[in-house]
């Protein structure tokens, strides 16, 4: 459950100030599949980089499973994003050294998860999003859909309850960007909260609750 | 985040980045091992001189004829003419001391030494038979100089095994006559190899009875007398005793000079010791520069890996983890370089061992020790900047394309 009340953010960029977010209030029920639409500079990944806890809003204040999330510090914020948030990117950011399993395992390294319990949990993500066979290979031996995969297994090794997605399918062909779509929609389907960041109509044509943002603010809210 | 994920992580890194880690090998192996070799060359010309001044004997008190100025400068240089001899009758005086428990009087010269057509020339000793106890020397067969007024003596001498080979080859010497000079003397003893000790090589030498030796070189001074202390407690009283006795002999001068083993050993090894931290902390300054290189190595790392520092911070890393994340990297490759530094150092001790086998080179163990710590210290030291900056990175402009 997100609750964003009156969040304002704004760069300085030379004397100029952007204002990236205006006054963003809206609620995001748990188990929500929202997708984010809007011209370029509208504001859609500041958005996601609040939500994610990334980023800090100049005013306002955010909510998160009950709990007021403003004001804590960066390792507060560091761990509940560990434990609630999952982050998939549009230019999958792989570490290039790490084969494919280490690059999923690492959300669970970084949070001290027994390797005893890691490996088990590791083995299932690979068979859910069918890289069981990629595990060993490296960013740069897998396909731009296999790196999308191993970023959605990465972001979902922790099983946080809020999945966020800046344009997933932003460097994918047609055909893997439906696929990866879809893999995301059956972690909707499994409970979890995913928001989308999207410029293709088309996708988010198929979530339950459209956002659209023009100038840093929500300029329509459709559902169904 | 684990130790040991930590470890792997880095060690993922240190194996991701091939040529970056093998340059800071290099950088830091080159200053451990500049630090442990050059130790080892001071350690080992302090040893050295150690064990050269304890093959001596223990709680040694040397008296020498003449006065030196400085005590504990070398004072071989003041042999020769001086004021006033030193005599057997000197000699004979300490025994009045209770600090002494023996001494010895010496009279060194070359000699032609022959046993039939072979000859040598070779240092031949003058002395009493508390020699051999004083100095320590062993006897592989036969006996010593036989016991007696030292004014008077017999025709006998002892012989170092060299100069028993080179003389009687396979023959048997033990019991043989030899001539030195024009007198002839019986070889009642051999003595066991031992090789040097502080200017002598025993094994070449000819030692015979305190009076022949002043008869051979018509001589009636000492070349010096070697007195052994009851105790090493005692040193220093017995050197009081022997100043007194002889300046009681010698009408009130001063004229002799005592040298003490521990005073000049003291004063050895507080110079080698000095010298060998000072070359040591001079090749450490080579690992200062291997530090250098280690901050501006992690700072090029911290913006290339820009990106990665920001993953981590999404999935939850804190600036702790990121910033262990970087000291463990550098602290594992300061412990590389510095076991391949060590590795290196030992290398070239052995050779430079190979090459001066007298000498007992060895790395100190505060060598060994300080070398790779104060690696991995600097390594951590200059690694704080670079991690502290990596864990301020903001994630959304570490991320982001721009
Ligand atoms: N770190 C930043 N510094 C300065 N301006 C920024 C920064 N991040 C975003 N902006 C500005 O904020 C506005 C919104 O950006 P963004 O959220 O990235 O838009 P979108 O994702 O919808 O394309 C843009 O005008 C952009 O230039
Ligand atoms: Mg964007």
């Amino acid at each position: 459950m997100i609750r964003l009340t009156g969040i304002e953010r704004t760069f300085t960029v030379g004397d100029e100030q952007v204002h990236a977010l205006r006054a963003v209030t809206m609620q995001i029920a748990r188990g929500e599949y929202l997708s984010i639409m809007g011209p370029s500079g509208s504001g859609k990944s500041t958005l996601l980089n609040i939500l994610g806890l990334l980023d800090r809003p100049n005013a306002g204040s955010y909510e998160l499973d009950q709990r007021d999330v403003t004001g804590l510090s960066d390792d507060e914020l560091a761990r509940v994003r560990r434990e609630k948030i999952g982050f998939v990117f549009q230019f999958f950011h792989l570490v290039p050294r790490l084969t494919a399993a280490e690059n999923i395992e690492l959300p669970m390294v970084l949070s001290g998860v027994d390797p005893a319990e890691r490996a088990p949990r590791l083995g299932q993500l690979l068979a859910e999003y069918g890289l069981t066979e990629r595990s060993g290979h490296r960013p740069d031996q897998l396909s731009g859909g296999q790196c999308q995969r191993v970023a959605i297994a990465r972001a979902m090794s922790m099983r946080p309850g809020v999945i966020l997605a800046d344009e997933p399918t932003g460097n994918l062909d047609r055909h893997t960007g439906q696929e990866v779509m879809s893999v995301l929609e059956r972690l909707h389907e499994n409970g979890g909260t995913v928001i989308v960041v999207t410029h293709d109509p088309e996708i988010g044509a198929r979530s339950q609750r459209r956002l659209r943002m023009i100038d840093g603010a929500v300029a329509s809210d459709e559902k169904g | 985040m684990r130790f040991a994920d930590l470890l792997g992580f880095a060690w993922q890194v240190v194996l991701g980045y091939r040529s970056r880690t093998l340059l800071i090998l290099l950088a830091m192996g080159i200053g451990v091992a500049a630090v442990v070799t050059v130790t080892a060359l001071g350690e080992g010309a302090r040893l050295y001189v150690v064990r050269q001044f304890g093959s001596l004997g223990t709680n040694l008190v040397i008296v020498l004829p003449g006065r030196s100025e400085t005590s504990g400068s070398m004072p071989g240089v003041l042999i020769g003419k001086t004021p006033r001899d030193l005599t057997i009758d000197d000699a004979l005086a300490l025994k009045r001391s209770h600090a002494i428990r023996r001494f010895a009087p010496l009279i060194v010269g070359a000699g032609d030494v022959r046993s039939g057509s072979r000859r040598r020339e070779t240092p031949v000793l003058g002395s009493t038979p508390e020699l051999m106890d004083i100095r320590s020397m062993e006897l592989a067969s036969g006996r010593f100089l036989p016991a007696g007024d030292p004014r008077h003596s017999q025709p006998v001498c002892v012989i170092g095994t060299k100069v028993a080979g080179e003389l009687f080859g396979n023959r048997q010497a033990l019991g043989d006559w030899v001539r030195i000079g024009d007198r002839r003397f019986r070889i009642i003893g051999i003595l066991a190899a031992q090789g040097e000790s502080l200017g002598f090589n025993t094994d070449e030498i000819v030692i015979v009875p305190l009076a022949a030796a002043q008869a051979l070189f018509n001589t009636e001074s000492l070349f010096r007398i070697l007195v052994e202390a009851k105790s090493r407690d005692q040193i220093a009283d017995a050197k009081a005793d022997v100043e007194e006795i002889i300046r009681l002999r010698h009408e009130g001068e001063k004229d002799i000079t005592v040298i003490t083993q521990d005073a000049v050993l003291a004063t050895f090894d507080r110079i080698l010791r000095a010298l060998t931290l000072t070359v040591g902390g001079i090749a450490a300054i080579s690992l200062a520069v291997a530090g250098i290189l280690i901050m501006n190595v992690m700072l090029i790392a911290v913006t290339q890996r820009k990106r990665e520092i920001g993953l981590l911070k999404a999935l939850g890393a804190t600036g702790r983890q990121i910033q262990m994340a970087f000291f463990t990297e550098s602290a594992m490759l300061a412990l590389g370089g510095a076991a391949v530094g060590v590795a290196a150092g030992e290398f070239g001790r052995s050779i430079i061992s190979q090459i001066y086998p007298a000498i007992p080179f060895e790395a100190p163990w505060w060598a060994l020790v300080a070398a790779p710590v104060t690696a991995v210290v600097t390594g951590i030291l200059f690694t704080v900047a670079p991690a502290r900056r990596a864990a301020r990175l903001d994630p959304v402009q570490a991320l982001s394309r721009r």
